[in-house]
């Protein structure tokens, strides 16, 4: 059993000796005396990183200031490039696709500097980018732990060539089958794997790799990937090494090393929720960050590149980007206007600022308009989304209403902020007839897909009570409206976009809670819910 | 220096693999779009890609690396006639890149110090006549792919900037690589790509064993490891050099353009792209293969390379596109 700090303490030391080949690890971990003890002891020197960093200073451009003093042209190396061997990157969370592509970029190059991602999330989804974390062997986490697990620092050794290390081949299998049965698909699991338990050995001054090098190495490398836990002697977990490999392993007694206890040392090293979520086959896989929910806008955001675009009203003259433009220039201008004293600048060197910034909300109500209650639902959900949008200038959502009934799906508000329209829209509501869930999330799909060409990130927010009776066709079949309802689930889940599930029946509805589970979104039951209590819910669940 | 990891000792893969060798072939099949998860070698697969491309005979100096002195741009002021041979080019892309480096721009050196209107050659320059490489291509900033895809269809690229009025050659075949779950790519630069294929982890457990003690062998016995698979690679050169000439003489009967025909028809894929790629990949493929005429068989096995990109998308079809092809080729040509 090994606690945090130990593994934290060991993860270093692995990364002192192997900085390249491991890649670094992410320390998970809010502000406070465990995160800081462990940031004190980071070596020297190191380049501190920030998520808002603009590419120029990452990969590097012209240095303006030195170009301007030498009369020649001087570039200046980007913080990634430098010679600094240790990158250290705070609020890991934060980073988006590009800053991270950058970053991976460099991590794969044969010289890579060894990177430790500070990841302060706080909630599940609020954490470092999948992208980056494959490409780390580590992964500690500092949830609860106490001030006195809190020890001193591990001595940092000498980088040693590791090549000299033995590692028995049987042991090939053994990683990549464990890895397998956890469920590991990146093939940089094993690779480092690997490459820990060579640097343990070495740690521990061996020239070979023994078991507890392995068992420490798989508790560090696997634990946090895992996406399962394999069931005791479960059927899909490929049969035991063959005899071959057992008489070789006899051979080599130090290093015989049955799964199950490489297992244990794995269970040993994950928190117990999500050994618990693990086990339950619910944990969720690490999705990419999504393109679509940035978009370049010219007023706020995160900075990227200026661009000589025309000047658009309302867009800012990045200054620095205009003069860099011009200043080549000045030799020749000067000779054409002998007499102009200062800069000359030309229109064409105007250079737009840019900036990335997250797109606005889009909140779309997918209502069910059928049977005796309808009247009542419809009218509750107009009056969250008016209470919706009544916050919707700070939250930036926009909202719209599709209701469905009978054997269509009709939108009732197309997205909009605007509180004087919806409210003019939304006067007179229909009701009555079947229930045509999949022709209503269907329609929510075709609303989703426009809203995100838009650079909006939509939400659908289902209200039912009910089980899907009309199937996608206008054939009223039970069992076909199910599977069609099942399909538009899927492929509103495929398509990215969240979903919330508010039940108002009455009871809460089975199929309901399933049909959530295929959105991968939540499951609210609220009978008898009110405009008030639904704007409070669904807000509740935007916020997570 | 380290040599990339060998394109030969890339274990299993076999799709992507033989897509980079048919563009290797017949260059204007136009470039590979590789799709997958993390940590399935995709990168890996482009680095080592420069290692099999026979080197090609370019003018000395020239920035486009022309092949006759005629084809050097004026403003490089290329003096001299000598021609040398070079590995052909493998440009990196990377997704930060200013449009300034991209398509070249003044060189503000010899403004600053000399007075002079330059221009400094960019990417394009470079990829010339080679391959040009974009990590997480669907990650790219609208106007850079506004960009290459104007440079990708003319072949030219134009400057008009300043007191700057600039063209050269720029024919590159594009290699993009991406991961799906971080954003779609547009569909007109999709098109650009002649092939495309998904890659995913092995499910094998002994080809994954295998990659990952390859792996190890190429950290800790680099040269041991190097000498093995450098003479694969070299082989496999050879192979690609003999398919450019096998190539030439290919035969392609009117049954067999039917076939192409038939099969674009049915799965209804846009324009006539689709049908020019499926039969120079196909002949590409045959060539490869030492074959002297084009038949079905060639058609079939990258009938899913050429086309599976270039289908409309259908939400609730979770086989994806490549097992649609299948089918409709199964269809179409018989099993």
């Amino acid at each position: 059993m090994m606690e945090p700090w130990d593994r934290a303490k060991t993860a270093r030391a692995l990364l002192a000796i192997d900085p390249a080949g491991l890649g670094g690890m992410t320390l998970r971990a809010r502000s406070g005396p465990a995160r800081t003890a462990f940031v004190n002891h980071i070596p020297k020197p190191h380049t501190r990183l920030h998520p808002a960093m603009a590419t120029d200073d990452l990969i590097g451009g012209i240095d303006l200031a030195s170009t301007l003093e030498s009369g020649a042209l001087k570039r200046k190396r980007g913080l990634l490039y430098r010679d600094t061997k240790l990158l250290v990157l705070g609020m890991a969370e934060r980073a988006d696709p590009q800053f991270t592509t950058l970053l991976a970029q460099r991590l794969d190059m044969d010289d890579s500097p060894c990177l430790i991602a500070l990841d302060e999330g706080a909630s599940e989804g609020e954490t470092l980018p999948a992208s980056l974390a494959d490409r780390l062997a580590f992964h500690v986490n500092f949830d609860g732990l106490a001030i006195s697990d809190i020890g001193v620092g591990p001595n940092a050794s000498e980088t040693q060539t590791y090549g000299g290390v033995h590692f028995p081949e049987t042991l090939h299998h053994d990683l990549v089958t464990l890895a397998a049965r956890l469920g590991i698909d990146s093939l940089r699991a094993p690779i480092f794997a690997l490459r820990a338990a060579k640097a343990h050995a070495l740690f521990r001054s061996d020239s070979t790799v023994r078991s507890e090098d392995i068992e420490i190495a798989v508790a560090l490398v696997f634990a946090h990937r895992a996406t399962r836990l394999p069931q005791e002697a479960a059927d899909d977990t490929p049969p035991a090494p063959e005899p071959e490999t057992q008489s070789e392993e006899q051979q080599e007694n130090t290093t015989e090393l049955p799964q199950e206890i490489l297992l244990e040392a794995i269970k040993a090293a994950l928190p117990p929720d999500v050994l618990a979520n693990l086990a339950n086959g619910t944990a969720k896989r690490g999705k990419g960050a999504g393109s679509g929910k940035r978009r370049i806008g010219n007023r706020r955001g995160r900075p990227m590149p200026a661009r000589d675009t025309p000047a658009k009203s309302g867009s800012r003259i990045d200054l620095m980007a205009t003069l860099r433009a011009g200043i080549p220039w000045q030799t020749l201008r000067k000779r054409a206007l002998p007499d102009h004293a200062g800069a000359i600048i030309r229109p064409s060197d105007l250079r737009a600022k840019r900036y990335q910034e997250h797109s606005d909300r889009l909140l779309i109500f997918t209502v069910d308009a059928s049977g005796s209650a309808a009247l009542a639902r419809l009218g509750e959900a107009k009056g969250a989304v008016e209470l919706l949008l009544a916050q919707a200038y700070a939250r930036r959502d926009h909202v719209a209403l599709i209701a469905f009934r009978g054997t269509n799906a009709e939108v009732l508000l197309h997205p909009t902020r605007s509180l004087v329209q919806t409210k003019r829209q939304l006067a007179s509501l229909p009701g009555g007839g079947g229930t045509p869930l999949a022709t209503g999330l269907s329609a929510a799909i075709d609303m989703a897909d426009h809203a995100k060409r838009k650079g909006l990130t939509p939400t659908v927010v289902l209200l039912t009570d009910g089980r899907s009776n009309i199937a996608l066709d206008g054939t009223p079949s039970r069992a076909q409206a199910a599977s069609d309802a099942t399909a538009m689930a899927d492929a509103l889940n495929l398509q990215g976009t969240d979903a919330v599930v508010i039940d108002t029946g009455n009871r809460p509805e089975r199929s309901l809670a399933d049909l959530s589970k295929r959105l991968g979104g939540a499951y609210v039951a609220l009978p008898r819910a009110n405009a008030q209590r639904l704007s409070v819910a669904v807000a509740t669940h935007l916020d997570q | 220096m380290k040599q990339p990891f060998p394109f030969s000792a890339i274990v299993g893969q076999s799709d992507m693999k033989l897509a980079m060798i048919l563009t290797a072939i017949d260059p204007s099949i136009g470039g590979v779009l590789v799709f997958g998860d993390r940590g399935t070698g995709k990168s890996t697969a482009v680095r080592a890609l420069a290692a099999l491309l026979p080197p090609i005979t370019a003018v000395k100096t020239c920035p486009v690396n022309s092949a006759v002195p005629a084809d050097c741009p004026e403003w490089a002021n290329v003096t001299t006639k000598e021609t040398h041979e070079i590995p052909t080019p493998l440009i990196d892309l990377p997704l930060g890149a200013s449009e300034d480096r991209v398509t070249g721009a003044l060189d503000i050196e010899k403004a600053l110090t000399k007075g002079e209107k330059a221009f400094q050659p960019g990417l394009l320059a470079q990829a010339n006549r080679g391959y040009l490489y974009i990590d997480e291509v669907n990650l790219l900033e609208d106007h850079i792919v506004d960009l290459l895809l104007d440079v990708a269809q003319s072949g030219e690229n134009v400057i008009e900037r300043e007191g700057l009025s600039i063209r050269h050659a720029a024919r590159f075949v594009l290699v993009g690589s991406g991961n799906p779950e971080e954003g779609e790519l547009r569909p007109q630069l999709l098109d650009r790509f002649g092939l495309s294929v998904d890659v995913a982890s092995p499910t094998d457990i002994d080809e994954r064993v295998e990659v990952i003690k390859r792996r190890d062998a190429y950290d800790t016995d680099y040269t041991a490891f190097m000498l093995r698979w450098q003479a694969e690679d070299a082989t496999l050169r050879d192979r690609i050099i003999s398919a450019r000439k096998t190539l030439t003489k290919l035969k392609t009967s009117d049954k067999t353009l039917r076939d192409v025909a038939e099969l674009c028809v049915k799965l209804g894929s846009d324009g006539l792209r689709g049908e020019l790629t499926l039969l120079k990949a196909a002949r590409a493929y045959a060539a490869y293969r030492d074959d002297t005429a084009l038949t079905r068989s060639h058609i079939r096995d990258v009938a899913a390379l050429a086309l599976r990109h270039r289908l409309r998308r259908d939400p609730l079809d979770e086989a994806g596109s490549g097992t649609r092809v299948t089918r409709i080729v199964e269809d179409v040509l018989g099993a």
